[in-house]
């Protein structure tokens, strides 16, 4: 068996600068070894331990896509001092990746289903990678309707921003970009809290599963709303974040009640968090 | 299984037939207290304790272990690849550890050695490492191991158990990796119907000398969510410091940290014993911490010993009633008192 805390060593492909703030920036890495990439077999809903030598390592959600080959992808925030750090490292270094870790969206579930994904702000990282996934050839019969609600303080603030475009020129999804506020003469889409824009939508709760994930505030007044729309607790899917270090479960740190949200989540439904202690 | 009889006088030299072998840790007289350490002579071992104030846990997970090295040498070619820094997994026995000690180490092997994920360090040390235990004949006033599981005589958590008989100590084997460790050992001799005798009363003596006996089943059968909101928790955090002695001397507390450090144009990442009683423990980049009260951690750590662990796992709690976290404590906070309160809390009024 593979040392679980040995990551796997990278390159930096490519960093994109996500938002106007510069917060938040978009790393490519390459595998260094070839079969590394074989043994990194992730499904969207996943994350990883970027791994900085010298600095420390974080949990970071996966925002590619399996079906995207040769390279993965994290949106980083920069909050502490890993990610400060990565925010000034450069194309070409050398750094690390362990994982992937934790649960992801239950895909076979999902099956059949109508799905609406909400998101928020920066958390849009493994909703990307879902439907990137969802939207791939091989995919997408797989499911029914996809919509989705995504929103951002203002429009410098969304991630993705090419991609979103994109997707508002399909037909196979329903995209409802919104932003709190803006000044801009030329925004196409909506503006409102995603709340408010998810009540508008009302995207059909009838054989359908939500998946949400961004700020709690956006959370608690989204889930009222979902709620009214006539989705139960076991058909809404949330991903919790923590503070983590081995990310396999035996650190000790990320436990809610008997439950480590890296190795039995980060991925649960709103059913199962009402069993758990709310320490999140 | 094997056994066999050594006498007092005859004790140093098997202890240095066992040195001879490999790697020898015993409980060694440092300063005021007891602790595990290496042997580096026959002597340095001191059986006349009752128990070490620090659980051997460091021999398996050691309080600050170096996991990689690496280089940062702008011109080096493998600048930034981590490399597993060496170990020494050569074969070793830890002689004298209690039963409970013994006990915890295999709680703690549902956390490092599962099915899925297996800590490659303490799997390694746990796979070359010979215990060889001594029963207690004498329990702490602080010991309450016969509640949670286990007992001054349990041999199981053990490889071999021996007895102290008075001018001898019984050995007995419990495993097979015990078997051929008491089978290399020359001049010993059968055990004497006598001190099998002795041991037996020993045996007895020890566990009626335990005093209280806990009542864990209500803690069980209690809804986990009850629990955890139940207002006990109040009175139970109250005067606890967050000093953390507690999780630092308990052989079933895990939890550990990982940080890089460097020095120059090279670094190492170690790992290093961490504590849910410190805030930093759950602090998110963001600044949000979901423990940030002293509460939630206090109740953290008890819950999870007595609640959270046996639900997971069904089975037992994950504390063996060592009492060192009874001791330890500057502000006399008792798990015991703690399962109590946490019993009564349980209990449907008639
Ligand atoms: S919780 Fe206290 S009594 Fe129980 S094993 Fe840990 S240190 Fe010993
Ligand atoms: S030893 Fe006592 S005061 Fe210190 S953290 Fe543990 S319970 Fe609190």
């Amino acid at each position: 068996m593979r040392n679980p805390y040995l990551p796997y060593p990278v390159r930096i492909e490519s960093i994109v600068t996500e938002t106007e703030d510069r917060n938040l920036k978009t790393f490519k890495f390459v595998f260094l070894n070839k079969e590394d990439e074989e043994a990194f077999k992730y499904t969207p809903g996943q994350f990883a331990e970027l791994s900085v030598p010298g600095q420390g390592e974080i949990p970071i959600g996966i925002a590619s896509s399996p079906t995207e080959k040769g390279f993965i992808m994290f949106t980083v925030n920069k909050v502490g001092r890993v990610s400060s750090f990565m925010h000034n490292m450069q194309e070409g270094d050398i750094m690390g990746v362990r994982g992937p870790m934790g649960n992801w969206y239950p895909w076979e579930t999902l099956e059949g289903k109508n799905v609406v994904i909400v998101g928020g702000g920066f958390a849009f990282t493994t909703l990307r990678s879902s439907i990137v996934y969802m939207l791939h050839p091989d995919n997408r019969s797989r499911f029914g309707n996809i919509d989705v609600v995504y929103g951002a303080r203002m429009p410098g603030l969304l991630l993705y921003k090419e991609e979103l475009a994109a997707w508002e020129q399909r037909d196979d999804i329903g995209m409802h970009i919104t932003v709190d506020s803006t000044d801009d003469p030329n925004w196409k889409y909506n503006v409102g809290f995603v709340p408010a824009v998810t009540k508008e939508k009302a995207p059909t709760a009838e054989n359908s599963y939500a998946i949400i994930c961004g700020p709690p505030i956006m959370i608690k007044f989204t889930l009222p709303v979902l709620t009214e729309l006539g989705f139960p607790p076991e058909r809404i899917i949330s991903s919790l974040e923590m503070r983590m270090k081995c990310g396999i479960g035996i650190c000790g740190r990320c436990n809610l009640g008997t439950e480590y949200v890296c190795k039995d989540g980060p991925v649960f439904t709103l059913q199962e968090l009402a069993q758990l202690p709310n320490e999140y | 299984m094997s056994e066999i009889y050594i006498s007092k006088e005859k004790f140093p030299e098997v202890v240095g037939q066992l040195m001879s072998h490999g790697r020898v840790f015993g409980p060694v007289f440092q300063g005021q207290f007891h602790e595990f350490a290496r042997l580096d002579k026959p002597e340095d071992i001191d059986l006349s304790f009752q128990n070490t104030r620090l659980s051997p846990k460091d021999l398996f997970h050691p309080h600050s272990e170096r996991m990689f090295t690496y280089s940062l040498a702008k011109d080096d070619p493998e600048r930034s690849i981590l490399k597993e820094a060496p170990k020494d997994y050569s074969p070793s026995v830890v002689l004298g550890i209690r039963p409970c000690d013994a006990k915890a180490f295999q709680l703690d092997d549902r956390n490092f050695d599962t099915e899925t994920i297996k800590d490659p360090w303490w799997v390694e040390r746990r796979k070359t490492t010979t215990l060889v235990g001594l029963a207690c004949n004498d329990p702490c006033n602080t010991c309450f191991c016969t509640s949670m599981e286990t007992g001054p005589f349990d041999a199981s958590g053990l490889d071999v158990l021996m007895v102290d008989v008075g001018d001898g100590y019984v050995a007995r084997s419990v495993t097979d990796k015990g078997k051929e460790c008491l089978s290399t050992l020359k001049g010993v001799q059968t055990v004497p119907a006598q001190a099998a005798e002795k041991e037996a009363q020993a045996k007895k003596a020890a566990e009626e000398s335990m005093g209280q006996v806990l009542d864990m089943k209500p803690i069980y059968e209690k809804n986990t969510l009850e629990l955890f909101h139940d207002p006990l928790w109040e009175e139970v955090h109250f005067s606890c410091i967050n000093c953390g002695t507690c999780t630092f001397v308990c052989p079933t507390c895990w939890c550990f940290d990982i940080q890089d450090e460097v020095q120059g144009d090279s670094g190492e990442r170690l790992r290093l014993w961490d504590s849910c009683m410190f805030p930093l423990f759950t602090f998110h980049g963001s600044g949000h911490n979901p423990r940030s009260q002293k509460i939630q951690r206090v109740r953290q750590r008890f819950m999870h010993k007595l609640k959270y662990y046996p639900e997971k796992y069904k089975d037992g709690p994950a504390c063996v009633g060592c009492g060192r976290c009874v001791k330890g404590c500057p502000v006399n906070i008792d798990i015991r008192h703690v399962a109590r309160l946490m019993a009564a809390s349980c209990s449907c009024p008639a």
